[in-house]
């Protein structure tokens, strides 16, 4: 017993000198090799973003250093001709008039979609539902072209008529007189928005599921009604994902190449007219001119912006919905 | 316009257009913030005929008749998954939010059945508030939001909303601890104070009963004796209608217990009701002798 | 033993006594079978005639309006200004009856309910507009003829569109080839390993699926054709060109779509195998990627329809071609959405109803890699019947039931949170 105690008197030490052991992992070689696969296969995805950027710029150097800002602020394209006069600002107008315009459809829209199969609809429906809304994210943007210039176009040309005829003190629905309204950023905004819908939609829905049901069953028990309730818990719970899912959707606008190129004429135009024919996108104006390549830089170029921009807002959109309650568990 | 809830005959108040009644409420003798459109303060009897409910084809409550007399507790007992969770939502038209779900039978407030044809399920719960078992505060709203946010749900008015904010903290034994921080989160609070907090929230609508679902097994004993007291205190106001695992704190709150029991595979019913005192020293049925000794739960 | 009354219940309930009284409780009561149940509603009758009658007055009113006070607007026009007719009419009607609360509740439900009919009518438009326009350029020689020895006089249903289908098969398949491995190995990465890199990762896989599908088109041709195309014909514009475009888009949209899945493998089961003693390559190998193989099929399944219906990136790769050009690595290559877009653009009536034709080819092929993907995704967890013929021809092995059940269903296309129970 007194030997106990004296060894313990001997080898104690005080908490303070205790050291901690490292561990020394000796990994199998195959975990080596297999981190050095996956790693190489993540780092293909940074070095090819931006080898995009790098080869962008510099096949569309000629532009930048023969026309410098003057080609963020010209309006037009004229590419005939040994030195051509062209400039992106046109086509940068009309994309963002396009964006601008799909989002105004598209995000109430989408929140409300997003709010029914959350809130409003059967357990069964929702799974068709959101189904069906993926559906609509899966149709090619080849075929809305085509559906919106043959047949929706002509549909909506009477409506353009009746604003512009007697609601042309509003500076947005003003034309020329005999303009055409075919082929409008108006229409084009439309038939956009219906591909931006889906998009939101599915991460409104997402974010809307998540919250928390104490909550929810809170505000019923208060006496709201079932609006009072969303309004009240839902949508301050969603409004990261509400935010992020637009700016993702603003995003794919932007970007939107095919449909457009049916859409609007793909002449570089800035105008308040929006329901004239006339204008064009950036990504629409590359398209229409494939295989009729002139001014190779100015295209580069010009699809540089397109990148950068498209990049900028994706990465708002995803910073917003990681940043806000309800969008940790959200996949975008 | 048509009247779809009829209060009884002795409130001025009957429907939310009408001038409000008189600032005092006789029953506690303490002014009471002017409401624009509050339903009759005060508490009022609550009664269950042959209530049944049902979740999607499986009947879990069968035949619960009940009296939940005003001004008094009746606690709820019984161990776990007999359906006093789901009798208590019966009572504040909760239960028919899950779907799929059915009921059948009678709950009378005041006389009147809560499910009857035109009676709109929000107007009952500005009636009938809830306390859930775990604390459910709006964690992003302020202290003072909270406890007004059943006003602004449920579309009633109030002129002196510091007032109301006050007395309502007071009843839940909460002011004195957030009087300095109203406008901090909800979400900040302690678990205790979230739930007293909850208690405010709904007390501020002025029900006419209060139903809690277990309140304070979540909770701290400190929290417990506190909430305890502020049931003791509002008695005499509302209604309280409360469910309980722990049967001390059935005997300390409750003037009036129903033992609920479910055979296996089998729905809820009661077996016996009385008053505290006689159910727990000399209950009839053998089964709540055996419950409320420990002899099972 | 005391009555319990009329309706006593069967045996297996304990024998008490049971009083009626003032402190007890009768158990009168019909058994459960016989009993009727309610579930409250607040939608009146009275509800859905006030809702008709205002359908009614909004429509008459329009009707009215543009016929008397201004010209037509087009039936679009008159259908959108009944439709907002109608829901301040209602509104009123029910803010008259029920009061503001009830009546913000209703028209916020009649709004949501509306935003879901208008987004589900143009999906379906658009489905039955390209198979009313396409089916009468369409035929068996679709499939087989390619536009060779095709002249402008020619009906729309002359040649064929064989070699686009060939195009797209091809470059789609080799996009595949070369995303599906780099993207799951990317997912694999995001959600498997510990490095410091995984957020940056994460972050330029985000900007890439963002990626406007012209920008990644433009790249290859800046890239590889621009400068190295007179050197050699392999980076002139062919279908390979085409390939490395898709799977520029192709890639991230895949890793995203793995990652979610892998994620949803239970963190238990990573476990399990490394206190087996395996080591953290093999627990992937084996454990994780089987269970999520389902998810991985989606992925690839999705991916492939997505794909295959992108214009933009192949007007500068793959360029287009009238002729069947088997040979991706070589020489212009045409595929289905070069064919539509060469022939809706061009003003003959032939031409459209050709390129129509194969927009519906196009629109049925997306289609059923679409439900191919839903089927392949499926939640297995729920216990489903084999379908009848698959029992008769072989009767079920013991561990495969098991496996299927653990195996994990895939997330919805477009952002989805799975919120389904991952099997644990």
């Amino acid at each position: 017993m007194d030997d106990l105690v004296t060894l313990r008197a001997a080898g104690s030490r005080s908490p303070a000198t205790r050291s901690k052991r490292a561990i020394v992992e000796h990994r199998p070689r195959v975990d080596v090799i297999f981190d050095r696969v996956s790693l190489g296969a993540g780092l293909t995805v940074l070095v090819l973003l931006t080898l995009v950027g790098v080869f962008l710029l510099y096949q569309g150097r000629h532009t930048w250093t023969v026309l410098g800002t003057s080609f963020l602020t010209t309006e037009v394209w004229r590419s005939g001709g040994v030195h051509p006069h062209i400039g992106v600002l046109g086509l940068l107008f009309g994309t963002i008039v396009v964006g601008l315009i799909a989002e105004a459809f598209a995000v109430p829209l989408g929140i409300a979609v997003g709010l029914f199969i959350a809130e409003f609809a059967s357990k069964g429906a929702q799974r068709i539902l959101q189904g069906l809304v993926d559906l609509l994210a899966a149709v090619p943007s080849i075929l809305f072209g085509l559906w919106g210039f043959f047949f929706l176009s002509g549909t909506i040309v009477p409506l353009s008529r009746w604003l512009t005829t007697h609601l042309s003190w509003f500076p947005l629905f003003a034309t020329a007189t005999s303009s055409t309204l075919g082929t409008s950023f108006f229409i084009a905004g439309i038939v956009v928005s219906l591909m931006v819908i889906p998009i939101v939609a599915s991460i409104s829905r997402a974010v809307f599921a998540q919250t928390p049901p104490s909550e929810k069953e809170a505000a019923l028990a208060l006496g709201a009604t079932r609006w009072g309730m969303i309004r009240t818990v839902v949508l301050p719970y969603g409004r990261g994902g509400m935010i992020g899912g637009s700016m993702l959707g603003l995003g794919r606008a932007l970007g939107e190449t095919i449909a457009v190129t049916f859409l609007l004429p793909q002449v570089p135009l800035i105008s308040a007219h929006l329901l004239q024919s006339g204008g064009a996108t950036i990504a629409g104006f590359i398209a229409s001119r494939a295989g009729n390549v002139t001014t190779v830089p100015g295209l580069m170029a010009a699809g540089l912006i397109l990148f950068v921009l498209t990049l900028l807002t994706n990465l708002v959109a995803a910073s917003i919905v990681s940043r806000s309650r309800s969008g940790q568990g959200v996949e975008l | 316009m048509t009247q779809v809830f009829a209060p009884p005959a002795s409130e001025a108040v009957t429907n939310h257009r009408d001038p409000p009644g008189d600032g005092s409420d006789p029953a506690t003798r303490r002014a009471v913030p002017r409401y624009v459109g509050a339903s009759p303060v005060g508490a009022v009897s609550l009664e269950s005929r042959d209530a049944c409910a049902w979740f999607g084809e499986r009947l879990v409550l069968e035949g619960v008749t009940l009296a939940m007399p005003a001004g008094e507790v009746t606690a709820l007992i019984g161990p776990s998954g007999c359906g006093k969770s789901t009798f208590l939502r019966l009572l504040n038209r909760m239960h028919e939010l899950v779907p799929g779900s059915a009921m059948d039978g009678q709950v009378l407030l005041d006389g009147q059945d809560i499910y009857g044809p035109g009676v709109r399920a929000q107007e009952v719960r500005t009636r009938i508030g809830m306390v859930f078992q775990k604390p459910n505060p709006f964690p992003a709203m302020s202290v003072r939001d909270n406890v007004l946010a059943g006003l602004k749900l449920a579309g009633i008015k109030c002129h002196d909303k510091d007032a109301l904010v006050e007395q309502s903290l007071q009843r839940a034994s909460l002011w004195r601890e957030v009087r300095d921080r109203l406008d901090k989160p909800g979400g900040e609070l302690s678990g205790g104070q979230q739930q007293r907090l909850c208690i405010a929230r709904s007390l501020a609508v002025s029900p006419n009963v209060l139903l809690m679902d277990e309140p304070c097994s979540a909770l701290d004993p400190t929290s417990t004796r506190r909430i305890e007291e502020s049931i003791d205190e509002l008695r005499q106001e509302i209604t309280i209608v409360i469910v309980t695992h722990n049967m001390q704190q059935a005997q300390r709150v409750s003037d009036s217990c129903a033992f609920f029991l479910a055979d296996e595979n089998e729905p809820g019913y009661v077996v016996e009701h009385g008053p505290t005192t006689k159910m727990f020293d000399s209950p009839e049925d053998p089964r709540t002798f055996d419950y409320v000794n420990g002899r099972f739960g | 033993m005391t009555d319990r009354g009329p309706f006593a219940p069967a045996a297996g309930s304990p024998s008490a006594s049971v009083r009626s009284g003032p402190s007890g409780s009768s158990r009168t009561r019909p058994p459960s079978n016989a009993r009727a149940r309610r579930r409250p509603t607040s939608f009146e009758a009275i509800d859905g005639w006030l809702a008709a009658a205002s359908a009614v007055s909004a429509i008459a009113l329009c009707w009215l309006v543009f016929s008397l006070f201004t010209d037509g607007i087009g039936w679009l026009g008159f259908w959108l200004v009944a439709y907002f007719a109608f829901v301040t009419i209602y509104f009123i009607v029910t803010y008259e009856r029920l009061g503001s609360l009830a009546a913000v509740d209703r028209l916020v439900t009649v709004a949501v309910w509306s935003a879901m009919i208008v987004v589900l009518i143009p999906l379906l438009w658009i489905v039955l507009y390209v198979i009313d326009k396409g089916v009468p350029g369409l035929s068996w020689g679709f499939f087989i003829h390619t536009q060779k020895g095709v002249t402008p006089e020619m009906s729309g249903r002359a040649g064929g569109a064989w070699h686009a289908i060939v195009g797209t098969v091809e470059q789609v398949g080799v996009a595949l080839l070369i995303s599906l491995p780099l993207g799951t190995m990317t997912a694999v990465f995001l959600s498997e390993s510990r490095s410091r890199l995984r957020r940056v990762v994460r972050i330029f896989v985000d900007a890439m699926s963002g990626m406007p599908s012209i920008v990644s088109g433009l790249f290859i041709y800046a890239t590889l054709i621009i400068p190295l195309a007179k050197d050699s014909k392999f980076f002139g514009f062919d279908g390979f060109m085409a390939s490395l475009a898709l799977s520029v888009t192709m890639m991230p949209t895949i890793c995203r779509t793995v990652e979610v899945v892998l994620r949803l493998v239970p963190h238990g089961l990573r476990e399990a195998g490394l206190a087996l003693g395996s080591s953290r390559a093999r627990v992937v190998w084996s454990v994780v990627l089987p269970t999520a193989s389902a998810g991985v099929a989606t992925a690839a399944v999705l991916g492939i329809a997505r794909e295959a219906g992108e214009t933009a990136p192949l007007l500068f790769t793959a360029f287009g071609y009238n002729y069947l050009n088997a040979n991706p690595f070589s020489t212009p290559q045409e595929s289905l959405p070069l064919f539509i877009w060469r022939f809706v653009r061009e003003p003959l009536a032939s031409s459209i109803e050709r390129g129509f034709a194969g927009a519906l080819v196009l629109l049925l092929l997306i289609l059923v890699l679409f439900a191919v993907a839903r089927f392949v995704g499926r939640d297995r967890t729920k216990s489903r019947p084999r379908p009848l013929i698959l029992r008769l021809i072989r009767p079920e092995p013991s561990g495969s039931r098991l496996l299927a059940a653990r195996t994990v269903g895939a997330p919805s296309e477009v952002g989805d949170l799975d919120d389904r129970e991952a099997p644990s």
